[in-house]
């Protein structure tokens, strides 16, 4: 019966003393991995990094893929203007330490164009973002676009193919998607086109902060728990900033908080935690009840279905 | 000096991580897939409560009382629309022990390539069966489709063991069921766990069977704690060194550091060791192994490292360094096991691109031998045309050689991607066999 099918591969004995690789050390090659096919395939990349936390892991597993040599793209932040100056500075000050091109594109400048309307000043950004990020892939002409985003984070991330491709409008179709088999990535699009790429999409809130304290990476600040005034607004805390004033009748307080992400300051709160360093922090992360854009993101909370919808539209 | 000293692996959890093990599950509609996903999340307390809370409003809209563990992982709109699931979702648990990642597929009849998709990259699979309705077509062909991917281990979880009296002859019948299906396949490790994924009776714990005292028959392990004791390093780490070349790193004219970029697919390589370069053909031996500002002193299966190489040899992106006493085949023809993915059939003038470990190199689909149906597995004459979800045997003419082995003894350098030049579709996978 069934002499056609190939006999199982004979197991060698392997030398009993070989070390175990952990799940960081797992993680970390299939990211590099994944980085170096990008360079080796693509012919115009650029890796979006905005200071925060996944994008900062990302380039520490460039520098892993690429050093001695230099980074085969530039950093591209897409700055909506709501930002947490801490991390704006952080972003500054890591591209510089690397020595690497930093590009920014501004929101602001969309709004002058046109292209982008916010119906007032204090509306969160983030959808306006993914108008930004194609024009610049379009002024610059690039062919991927490496990010930080992690399947864990939302229920329509679970899908996304590490190189993910996008129609000359930036659109992500679900129903249209290349399949992905073993470590080989089709890497091919046509004039316009572009692929998104994740190289930490396998990754959890958990293993980033872990692969953080282990390589004793260096994040923005407001990651680790300080004191800020802070509304509590139905069941969120929500930070007390130029965009976030309290309404009338509300209560601020001051409060031991930590971000979770660092977004658009208009829609991304805090948690409350004394957690002031990585292993701290790693320690809560194990014991939280909530997700992270569960706890941490206004804007999502609307619909199930909402990052779905945004990603069709060319969101990251 | 020990191997573990001379590593000095980073480990956050020294000694005890055991890394990661990817996993898919397969089985027919209604057979509890989607629960036995929901109840490896909850009991390993991977859902929060905003996802809970989520499932709870989502179990109540469709009338349930109790929550619906099988919605946890219901993903995109389009699916919700059509109460099925259409493609491969990826899914994350831990445990103290390891990390896991569910390839979830789905078990409709068509989604042929969801399943090889996902069973591309699985070190296990587990085989769904309802106690119930016991070995079904789908169940062989499900095991078949495991086996051709070179899956090694093989759950075979025999579910809805409440609705059967938690009868072992019930289990008994179904396991020799299997075993006269499956025996002559060569699974190098079976195994088969009665359980109930919507009672919780041996998934994580062994549940609430334990205390009735329903299952005492089964001494075995749970699920969990199989998976959680699976061992694959050993498997591609006793395999010959193949190491394929991403980049070249050359930082510039200040330095004359020339590293090879890449990842060590199988095999272990050391420093001193002496390896052969394809395509030259030139020996050499390995000077370095880096990693950032890391010398390492050897490299197994899976690191992404950097070579430094004691002579200066002509290497680039696509070529590969291996263990000199056991290289791999320099192939400008293969044969190889197909899996058709497009949705149009293969055009006889088309065009293709063969993309192999680092390689890619023009092909041609010169001859389609026979299919295979993957309900018996027996060859069938050749087809008119290949279809989407197809699998056959076929030889391909390839512009310039890539450097194989079969895929029985290694999924990676035994495997490759068909691209279609014109659509850039990927439209099928291939398994070398010779
Ligand atoms: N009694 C019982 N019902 C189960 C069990 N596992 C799943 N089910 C039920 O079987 C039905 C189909 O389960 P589902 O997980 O959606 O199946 P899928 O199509 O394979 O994903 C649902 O009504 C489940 O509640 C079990 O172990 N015992």
């Amino acid at each position: 019966m069934n002499a056609q099918l190939a006999p199982s591969p004979v197991t060698g004995t392997a030398p009993p003393a070989l070390p175990l690789r952990s799940h960081l050390d797992w993680l970390e090659s299939e990211a590099i991995h994944i980085l170096r096919e990008v360079a080796g395939e693509c012919a115009n990349p650029v890796l979006l990094f905005s200071g925060g936390k996944d994008s900062t892991v990302l380039l520490r597993l460039a520098e892993k893929a690429f050093r001695p040599g230099r980074f085969p793209f530039p950093l591209l932040h897409i700055d909506t203007g709501h930002n947490f100056d801490e991390v704006i500075a952080f972003r500054d000050a890591r591209a510089a330490e690397l020595g690497e091109r930093l590009l920014v594109r501004l929101v602001e400048d969309s709004m002058g164009r046109g292209t982008v309307r916010p119906h007032k000043e204090t509306d969160s950004r983030n959808a306006a973002q993914s108008v930004t990020l194609l024009e610049a892939i379009e002024e610059f002409g690039f062919d991927a676009a490496i990010g930080g985003a992690r399947r864990d984070e939302e229920k329509a991330r679970a899908k996304e193919r590490v190189f993910s491709f996008r129609d000359e409008f930036g659109q992500w179709d679900p129903k249209n998607q290349r399949p992905e088999l073993w470590n080989l990535y089709n890497t091919r699009v046509h004039k316009g086109e572009h692929m998104r790429v994740f190289p930490i999409s396998n990754w959890t809130e958990l293993d980033v902060w872990q692969y953080i304290e282990r390589e004793g990476i260096a994040v923005p600040s407001i990651y680790f728990s300080h004191r800020r005034p802070v509304i509590r607004r139905s069941g969120l805390l929500v930070p007390v900033t130029r965009l976030t004033p309290p309404d009338e009748g509300e209560t601020v307080e001051e409060m031991a908080v930590r971000f979770r992400t660092v977004g658009d300051i208009s829609c991304t709160c805090p948690v409350e935690s004394t957690a002031a360093t990585t292993a701290e922090i790693i320690a809560e992360t194990v014991l939280t009840t909530v997700t992270e854009r569960g706890a941490t993101r206004m804007d999502d909370q609307t619909s199930d279905a909402s990052m779905e919808r945004r990603k069709k539209e060319g969101y990251f | 000096m020990s191997v573990m000293g001379e590593i000095q692996r980073n480990s956050t959890h020294a000694g005890d991580d055991l890394g990661v093990l990817r996993f898919i599950t397969a089985g027919s509609v209604d057979d509890g897939k989607s629960t036995l996903i929901g109840r490896l999340l909850h009991d390993t307390k991977t859902i929060l409560e905003d996802q809970l809370a989520a499932v709870k409003r989502a179990s109540r809209r469709r009338g349930h009382e109790e929550i619906d563990l099988s919605l946890l992982t219901d993903g995109l709109e389009a699916e919700r629309e059509q109460g099925i699931t259409i493609d491969v979702a990826y899914r994350y648990f831990a445990t103290p022990r390891r990390k896991f990642i569910i390839a979830d597929t789905p078990g409709h009849e068509q989604y042929t390539r969801n399943m090889v998709t996902g069973a591309s990259t699985a070190d296990v699979a587990i085989i769904l069966i309802d106690a119930r309705k016991g070995v079904l077509t789908q169940t062989r062909r499900h095991t078949c489709i495991a086996h051709l991917l070179g899956v090694r281990h093989i759950v075979v979880a025999i579910n809805k063991m409440d609705l059967v009296d938690h009868a072992q002859p019930v289990f008994d019948r179904i396991r020799a069921d299997f075993l006269a299906l499956a025996g002559g396949l060569g699974i190098p490790d079976l195994r088969f766990i009665p359980m109930s994924a919507l009672r919780g009776d041996m998934v994580v714990e062994r549940g609430l069977v334990a205390r009735e005292q329903r299952l005492d028959w089964y001494a075995g392990e749970t699920l969990l704690q199989v998976l959680e004791g699976i061992n694959i390093a050993d498997e591609s780490d006793a395999l010959p060194a193949r190491f394929p070349v991403q980049l070249v790193v050359r930082p510039g004219t200040s330095t004359d550091f020339r590293g090879y970029a890449g990842r060590l697919e199988s095999g272990v390589l050391r420093v001193g060791e002496e390896v052969v370069a394809l395509p030259s053909g030139r020996r050499t031996t390995i000077k370095e192994i880096a990693l950032l500002d890391r010398q390492l002193p050897l490299a197994v299966a899976g690191d992404s490292v950097t070579l430094v190489l004691a002579d200066e040899i002509d290497l680039s992106r696509g070529d590969v360094i291996a263990t000199a006493a056991t290289p791999p085949r320099a192939a400008r023809s293969i044969d190889a096991r197909i899996c058709w993915l497009a949705a149009e059939a293969p055009n006889a003038a088309g065009r293709f691109v063969l993309k192999h470990t680092s390689r890619s190199v023009r092909a041609r689909l010169a001859r389609i031998n026979d299919r295979i149906d993957i309900n018996s597995f027996e060859r069938q004459p050749t087809p008119a045309a290949l279809a989407m979800n197809d699998i056959a045997h076929a030889t391909l003419n390839l512009a310039k050689p890539i450097f194989v082995d079969p895929y029985a003894s290694n999924r990676i350098t035994g495997a490759f991607i068909l691209i279609d030049e014109a659509t850039n579709q990927t439209v099928a996978a291939g398994m070398i066999e010779a």
